[in-house]
């Protein structure tokens, strides 16, 4: 009885072309995960508004000791940084998943400046710490393109397993090379002169990323690089009858967003951290390839997506949830629920579910 | 016999969203009976097989099985009645022997597969008289061998209403006449069958009774018998037209493309052009027929500068264009135009609009870093109109167009370029009859301009009437270069398939 019932559902691809607006879908998603987490919520024997209410006055209050809302922004911007990394690459169809490793190699080249260098004159450093990030995260991103090209590789896998040995590279500069006080590990703190300035409250990384994410909009949709990473990633063939050089333009676009990593790692020790640890990356680069996806590789909506995600993590962090009875892994609750829920209205762009009635049965 | 049809339908109706597909079409098979269904594109032909088929639900309408009515919400619910879909595309795994794909889906219980498999397929290939070896692999098999593995899938699963989508379409003249043979031999046993094809030919000779749909409704049914091309043709595309196709005269002379002794291999090292001498002259329609996969696609593709060269030469005008990229084809200063057979994996980005498509073999000509979009859009206009393609918006993605339109964007683009050289791969392929006679008029045009045109086509009518001469390959080897004026379809039929045995190069002419 219980497949008769069933198996008057059908799933039914969507045959209309116009369909719903991807991004609309993603804000909807993004509602009905607040009204599910609140849902969660309740079950705990909280109050759902209480409980948002304080994580929103954790992520923006500006209080005496500080606006909190710098935090969120500083947390944000290696996160929209990476987001658009993340979303060159996948408009070319290449799945790199490897914004981790390459936000750790930026980091690690920019920290060796700033550990070892620091005597260079304060913008000079800056600026070859920021390129120094954006080699060594655009030489990690370029080695899984180059297998990529010359052997058929698959970049998934080969993205995914640097990010491991980039990780390994730290936790051996800290326990021997770099450390600071032989025997011990740990990395010392970077002098003032390789910290970034701060300006308005965030530090400078913040006009950095606001004008890539124009830049970034502004490659993606009118130059010849965007248009041929474009073509690319709709069809392989396509772009070689164009006489498009396609591991050319494969080797480029993974250098681009590899780079754009790694200087987020140098912002990240830079600006944030002051030193080189483990942390550095602390998952943000795989954060980057949920926001890409539900920007739909929109630099402007990564921007919105990434401070909804610091918002969550800033505003779960500090003591007024514990107060509540809440733990701060909330925030990982609730980004669970808001992945969970975007897949499924996902599938709901191309699919749709018609119930049969029993008019023909 | 029982008196009742195999399958009525009644007033089915199926919509889109605002189209209606189908718009209460009756329809009847016998037992005992082929069936024709024809119609153009978009004329509801596979909405209507797909309904059959458990694939779509009907908004309205009935279906009956043998008298009985019924309701069939899924393809297992079309196996149970009988009903066996033959797809155009074959639905076939390469690695898996043929009795594995017969079996697949429709296994006896347990875990292993039992040896006997073998002998329950072919009891059932010979019962049907169907000749294929149950242990031999897909890859190794031709066309016509895994037409036959589809037909007996579905011959397994019981099924004694049979219906074929354009199966002809890929199989030499040889090869469908044993299909037909196969069809009749299964009317005769007593089953119903229904075939889409848009070959009139074949459906005369097939057909017992033909069903002819046009925008989604069934205007007429009629006794094969009875019945004629012109009356045919009339009914589907309601109004009369001329069937003839032009072969206008040839203005130019003198030789523009030549290939000596070319040879090619695939990626994993088979050899996939063999030898191969041939000249284009200007003004020409070179036609080049050969069983699928002969070496066709190879030969565009190489021209092209897609596919490296392993020995011999490629001469445009006496220059040497051999392994230069596309970009550098270009640069050499000749215009070439490939409208490859892949239209939305090769010929054009299928997630962009006309205009951005327009841009594919021009973008890099732009000075600067940026994409120059106006000039683009004049273009995508100009075609639009020229060429009468309906679309929803310059920038909707060209994958959601129809089958026809994609063409007429891809042929706008590369005619617009003005070619010297235009190769063509099945450029009729999946059209209906209006758009395919756009189509011919435009390489007609492109003729008397003098440019080169390499026309490669299953359809081996067509090429009789459109093209000066006809080039033939089979296995990757010319086995004749005739005049088109004076040869036969039963000789491209037998150089098709190397009848004439050493598949040595001899001209025919």
């Amino acid at each position: 009885m219980l497949t008769d019932f069933f198996s008057r559902f059908h799933i039914v691809k969507k045959t209309n072309s116009a369909g719903t607006n991807p991004l609309l879908l993603s804000f909807l998603s993004l509602v009905a995960a607040l009204i599910i987490g609140g849902l969660f919520i309740l079950c705990l024997g909280k109050n759902p508004f209480a409980v948002y209410g304080v994580i929103i006055e954790g992520a923006f209050k500006i209080a005496r000791t500080g606006a909190y809302v710098f935090k969120t922004i500083g947390y944000a911007i290696p996160l929209v940084i990476t987001s658009i990394a993340v979303s060159i690459a996948f408009k070319m169809k290449f799945w790199n998943i490897g914004a981790e490793g390459q936000m750790i190699a930026g980091a690690i080249l920019a920290s060796y400046f700033a550990l070892f260098q620091s005597q260079m004159p304060h913008w000079l450093l800056l600026l070859v710490m920021v390129l120094a990030g954006a080699v060594g995260g655009g030489l990690l991103g370029t080695i899984p393109a180059f297998f990529k090209c010359k052997f058929d590789t698959n970049e998934t896998l080969f993205t995914l397993m640097l990010n491991y040995i980039a990780l390994s590279v730290i936790t051996y500069l800290k326990d021997g090379p770099w450390s600071e006080t032989p025997g011990f590990p740990g990395i010392a703190k970077f002098a003032d002169n390789a910290r970034l300035d701060i300006v308005g409250g965030v530090h400078i990384g913040w006009i950095f990323t606001v004008l890539l994410v124009v830049a970034a909009f502004i490659y993606m949709r009118y130059t010849k690089h965007g248009y041929e990473i474009s073509v690319i990633g709709d069809s392989i063939n396509t772009a070689r009858y164009a006489g498009m050089n396609v591991n050319r333009v494969i080797l480029r676009t993974m250098f681009i967003s590899g780079a754009l990593c790694g200087i987020a790692g140098m912002i990240q020790v830079s600006g944030i951290e002051h030193t080189l640890g483990e942390s550095v990356a602390g998952g943000r680069g795989f954060t980057a390839i949920i926001i890409a996806w539900l920007s739909r590789l929109n630099p402007f909506v990564c921007v919105l997506f990434s401070m909804l995600f610091a918002t969550l993590q800033q505003g779960c962090s500090g003591s007024a949830l514990l107060k509540l009875g809440l733990s701060p892994y909330v925030a990982d609750i609730l980004q669970g629920i808001i992945l969970f829920v975007i897949l499924a209205f996902d599938f709901f762009t191309q699919y749709k579910i018609v119930c049969r009635g029993r008019k023909n049965a | 016999m029982n008196k009742q049809p195999a399958i009525k339908l009644c007033g089915i109706t199926k919509s889109f969203d605002k189209v209606v597909a189908n718009d209460h079409i009756d329809l009847s098979v016998q037992r005992g009976e082929i069936l024709a269904l024809l119609g153009e594109n978009g004329s509801g032909k596979t909405t209507l097989m797909n309904i059959l088929a458990g694939i779509y639900q009907p908004d309205s309408g009935e279906i009956f099985i043998d008298g009985e009515r019924v309701s069939i919400h899924a393809p297992e619910d079309a196996n149970r009645l009988g009903i066996g879909m033959i797809h155009q595309h074959f639905k076939l795994v390469d690695v898996h022997t043929a009795a594995d794909n017969i079996i697949l889906g429709a296994e006896p219980k347990g875990l292993f597969l039992r040896k006997s498999r073998y002998e329950k397929v072919r009891e059932i290939s010979e019962r049907f008289g169907l000749s294929v070896e149950p242990t031999k692999k897909i890859y190794n098999m031709s066309v016509g061998e895994k037409q036959t593995v589809e037909i007996l899938k579905v011959l397994y699963r019981g099924a004694n209403i049979l219906i074929l989508d354009e199966p002809t379409a890929v199989l030499t003249v040889q090869e469908i006449r044993r299909l037909f043979d196969i069809l009749r031999r299964m009317r005769d046993e007593g089953c119903a069958i229904i075939i889409i094809t848009h070959k009139l030919g074949e459906v005369m000779e097939i057909s017992d009774r033909v069903t002819v749909l046009r925008k989604g409704k069934s205007v007429a049914t009629v006794e094969t018998a009875s019945s004629d091309i012109h009356t045919l043709t009339e009914l589907m595309v309601g109004s009369s037209v001329n069937l003839s196709i032009e072969r206008t005269e040839r203005t130019h002379s003198g030789t523009l493309l030549e290939t000596h002794h070319l040879s090619v291999e695939s990626d994993d090292g088979v050899r996939m052009l063999d030898d191969v001498s041939m000249t284009l002259e200007k003004g020409e329609i070179l036609g080049v027929a050969g069983v699928a996969g002969s070496g066709q696609r190879e030969l565009c593709e190489t021209i092209a500068g897609l596919m490296p060269i392993r020995e011999g030469a490629i001469l445009f005008k006496k220059k040497n264009i051999e392994n230069m990229t596309p970009r550098q084809i270009f640069q050499a200063g000749i215009s070439m135009s490939f409208i490859p057979e892949d239209r939305l994996g090769m010929g054009l980005a299928a997630s962009m609009g006309i205009i951005d498509n327009m841009l594919l073999k021009t973008y890099q000509d732009a000075k600067g870093p940026f994409v120059r979009k106006k000039d683009a859009r004049l273009k995508a206009e100009t075609i639009t109109e020229k060429l009468r393609i309906s679309t929803s918006g310059m920038d909707a993605p060209v994958r959601l167009m129809s089958g026809g339109n994609v063409q007429k964007v891809l042929l706008g683009r590369e005619i617009e370029s003005d070619p010297q050289v235009l190769i063509t791969a099945y450029p009729v392929r999946g059209l209906d009859i209006n758009t395919s006679y756009t189509i011919y008029d435009a390489l007609n045009e492109q003729k008397k301009k003098g440019t080169g045109v390499l026309f490669i086509c299953e359809d081996l009518d067509v090429m009789l009437e459109l093209c000066d001469r006809i080039m033939v390959l089979c296995h990757g080897k010319v086995t004749g270069i005739v005049d088109a004026a004076k040869t036969t379809k039963e000789e491209l039929g037998l150089l098709m398939t190397d009848a004439a045995g050493k598949g040595d190069t001899e001209n025919v002419d």
